[in-house]
């Protein structure tokens, strides 16, 4: 369980980023939150595994307080925590493999990290995970030698790799194009619940945060202004989160489009 | 619109002066005139002295030609050890050049271990390699050691400063996707940062071994070791045949190792 | 998940394949030979190496503190290093250009000017400036002449390389469009070729006289002028606080040129 309390993130001495948070996250849900860019969906997202660091509040995992962790407890607690990026932040020059094992650093020591020695149950794991998103060929592949898809798909393994008690995705379908988008999101809530994981997606896409997930969070300056499942997600809550800004109106309304092929075999 | 009219004066056209301000231009010019006057004059010329050169120039080009391989054995044995400095000084160079270039990156560094890294690349940078020479040469005596550990710092100077430049460039969201998998500090720097540089480090290191190879040739004529003292030795010693013939081989050797080492880095890219 | 572990052996995976794993090991195996080897066979006294660290630190301890009395004569020193430097690399822009327009595929008159071109360009660039300068102290003597002669002799292959390459990168058309209009040989040159090398011409005189001014820093060492030479008598009369005030100016020195070198570039690009 995930349990956020008047959380507070300022930049020097700017308008605070976050106000007064408070955010709850029980059982195996997937979660969106939608927001305008700079309404502090990223700032939210990094504050939970302190990629940034939050100015006040509390944050526990589980019973954990994550804010005033430091050193090998914050790293302790960060492996519990599986994060999907924007970008993908692969390593672009190792191969794909590497990169999905990537994700048990926070397990193993040092040595192992730089021989390459893992242990072989961490082997096994990825080889299953990715042969579960359809990546298992790749192994050997650089990981800059893969298509935008692929990629995340890549960067999904690597956080479950750690098996994380929470997955945290900050747009991960931003770099994609609308199909791709559509089944790294499928794949994202398929996942949640065969490992009953909560899954915590950023994203724009308004119309897949209806589609994928059970319940949507609109942050607005920093302050949350919605919070509930996807059939109460109105026009209105939506002006109320992009400050009126016309969106298209397929964009809320459009049943993105069911899949044409199986979510894990879209390799080109 | 009126035409124009035909009895005005009429147009000219220059064009616009490089620096706009006719006080500053002629200034420059002024300047540089007075900087000539004052630099000449200041500097001693013996021009006694230098009215000799001609003919000594004649006897030294004259007594250096043809130039004299005879003795192949001594020059044999001064590139060899400056092969041998040079390959133990980048290897050293390289090596040490790594930590030093994460101290000396802004990004992965705290502040007091940034500026302290900065600091010693700035200094190995400052000192032209003779001059690191002659100062090993005083510490530890003539001899190849003393090179090694001029080219050393020499190498950890240039390698240090490219690969921190390098390291302030990365593409910083994978370090934070290892941070966020809870590796710690090395790890997170053996995997998210030493792979992005790694094409850059082998390249320079190939430039580098070249470099010193160049400069293991001079920091000789100091008596750090390698042709450079054979060299040095010759002219002491008015032996210009043989002098020329060690001239003739560096140029061969270093024309030889560049092309070599600009084979492999376009190789490894 | 897919769920068929222990159905299966163990799966594993290895980072490279087994070729990849023999070419590693292969040139792994060639370095460390290459290094016993140099380590072997250089001609290094062990125990002075163990001692070295000693040794230096002494060296160190002598120095300190810097002995400011001689601040004045360095200072002259440091000035006339300076205008070495300087005049060095003005003169040798009128060396460096005509060389870079025949060096270079593009303008060069005839083949016979190109290959020339390029003979000049490497001849100068393969000779150390410390060699040069070697050279050019047993014809004119010991002085400040010998040093602007090695510096000027060592930058006209740099800047003659680095203009030739700018020559011919340059856009083909205005070159055609002038040669359209009539125009002589030289008008074309004044009118296509200058306006386009020019940024880069600054650029890599500028970069030359930055370097100019660390390597005129050793000139003196061979006697040919410059700071060099009251290192030199430092050393030689065991003047080490001395020795460290040069060291520290020289920092300050090259620094300072660098401050320069950063707000030139600044204002001319």
């Amino acid at each position: 369980m995930l349990e956020i309390t008047r959380l507070v993130k300022r930049y020097g001495r700017d308008k605070p980023v976050l106000e007064e948070l408070d955010l709850k996250v029980e059982g195996s849900s997937v979660v969106s939150i939608v927001g305008a860019s700079g309404a502090g969906k990223s700032t939210l997202l990094r504050c939970i595994n302190r990629l940034v660091e939050p100015t006040s509040g509390s944050i526990r995992l589980n019973g954990t307080e994550l804010v005033n962790l430091k050193g090998r407890e914050l790293r302790r607690a960060r492996r519990k925590i599986g994060m999907v990026f924007q970008g993908f932040n692969l390593i672009d020059r190792l191969t794909v493999m590497e990169n999905v094992l990537a994700g048990r650093l926070g397990y193993v020591n040092l040595f192992q990290a730089v021989t390459r020695r893992y242990p072989q149950s961490d082997i096994e794991r990825a080889f299953q995970l990715m042969e579960r998103v359809g990546i298992a060929h790749y192994a050997n592949k650089r990981a800059d030698e893969l298509s935008g898809g692929e990629r995340q798909r890549v960067g999904v393994v690597r956080a479950l790799m750690q098996e994380p008690e929470i997955l945290l995705a900050d747009e991960p379908t931003a770099s994609l194009d609308p199909r791709t988008s559509e089944q790294i999101m499928k794949l994202l809530q398929s996942l949640a619940s065969e490992l009953s994981l909560p899954v915590l997606i950023n994203i724009h896409n308004v119309a897949q945060a209806k589609a994928y997930t059970e319940r949507i969070v609109g942050l607005r300056h920093g302050k949350m202004i919605f919070d509930g499942v996807p059939a109460d997600f109105t026009k209105e809550a939506l002006d109320a989160i992009y400050g009126g800004i016309e969106a298209a109106e397929d964009e809320i309304t459009a049943e993105p489009g069911r899949s044409r092929q199986g979510v894990a075999h879209d390799s080109t | 619109m009126t035409p124009p009219d035909p009895v005005g004066a009429p147009r000219t056209w220059r064009k616009p002066p490089f620096i706009a301000s006719p006080l500053l231009r002629y200034g420059l010019w002024l300047a540089i005139l007075v900087y000539l006057v004052w630099a000449f004059g200041s500097l001693p010329f013996n021009w006694e002295r230098i009215s000799e050169g001609l003919p000594r120039a004649a006897r030294i080009f004259g007594g250096g030609f043809p130039p004299s391989f005879e003795r192949s054995e001594l020059l044999l044995t001064g590139f060899k050890e400056s092969f041998q400095i040079a390959i133990l000084a980048t290897l050293l160079g390289v090596a040490l050049s790594i930590p030093f270039a994460v101290m000396a990156a802004k990004n992965v560094a705290p502040k007091p271990i940034y500026l302290l890294g900065r600091a010693v690349i700035i200094v190995s940078r400052s000192f032209h390699p003779v001059i690191v020479a002659i100062l090993f040469v005083a510490a530890v005596g003539f001899g190849p050691l003393a090179g090694i550990l001029t080219l050393t710092i020499y190498s950890i100077g240039f390698v240090g400063k490219l690969l921190a430049e390098e390291i302030e460039e990365i593409d910083w969201g994978q370090v934070e996707a290892m941070k966020a998998a809870g590796a710690g500090y090395l790890a997170t720097l053996v995997y998210a940062v030493f792979p992005q540089i790694l094409p850059r480090q082998v390249g320079l290191s190939m430039y580098q071994l070249d470099s010193n190879l160049r400069a293991s040739a001079v920091v000789g004529i100091v008596g750090a070791g390698g042709i450079g003292g054979t060299l040095m030795n010759a002219f002491g010693r008015y032996d210009y045949d043989f002098a020329f013939a060690i001239l003739l081989t560096i140029i061969a050797v270093i024309l030889v190792s560049e092309g070599i080492s600009g084979w492999v880095r376009k190789k490894i890219w | 998940m897919v769920d068929r572990a222990g159905a299966l052996a163990d799966r594993v995976w290895r980072r490279y394949d087994r070729k990849q794993r023999m070419i590693r090991y292969a040139v792994l195996l060639a370095t460390v030979m290459v290094v016993y080897w140099a380590v072997r066979d250089i001609d290094i006294f062990w125990p002075w190496v163990w001692d070295a660290p000693n040794q230096i630190s002494s060296l160190g301890a002598r120095m300190w503190p810097p002995d400011p009395s001689r601040l004045a004569a360095i200072v002259n020193a440091l000035l006339e290093t300076v205008h070495i430097a300087t005049l060095a690399t003005a003169l040798t822009i009128f060396i460096a250009l005509p060389v870079s327009y025949i060096a270079a595929q593009n303008t060069t008159p005839n083949r016979a000017c190109l290959w020339l071109g390029r003979f000049i360009l490497v001849a100068s660039r393969s000779v150390n400036t410390i060699i040069w300068a070697l050279l050019f102290v047993a014809i004119f003597g010991p002085g400040v002449l010998a040093g602007i002669l090695a510096i000027m002799f060592r930058s006209v292959g740099f800047i003659g390389k680095l203009m030739g390459e700018a020559i011919e990168e340059i856009d083909r058309r205005p070159v055609e469009a002038m040669e359209a209009t009539g125009a002589s040989k030289a008008k074309v040159i004044a009118y296509a070729i200058v306006p386009q090398v020019m940024p880069a011409f600054f650029a890599i005189v500028i970069l030359r006289w930055d370097i100019n001014i660390r390597e005129s820093t050793v000139l003196g060492l061979v006697g040919a002028g410059g700071i060099g030479v009251i290192l030199q008598g430092a050393i030689d009369t065991f003047a080490w606080p001395t020795v460290a005030t040069i060291l520290i100016a020289i920092v300050v020195l090259v620094l300072i040129g660098e401050a320069v070198t950063g707000l030139l570039r600044g204002k001319v690009l």
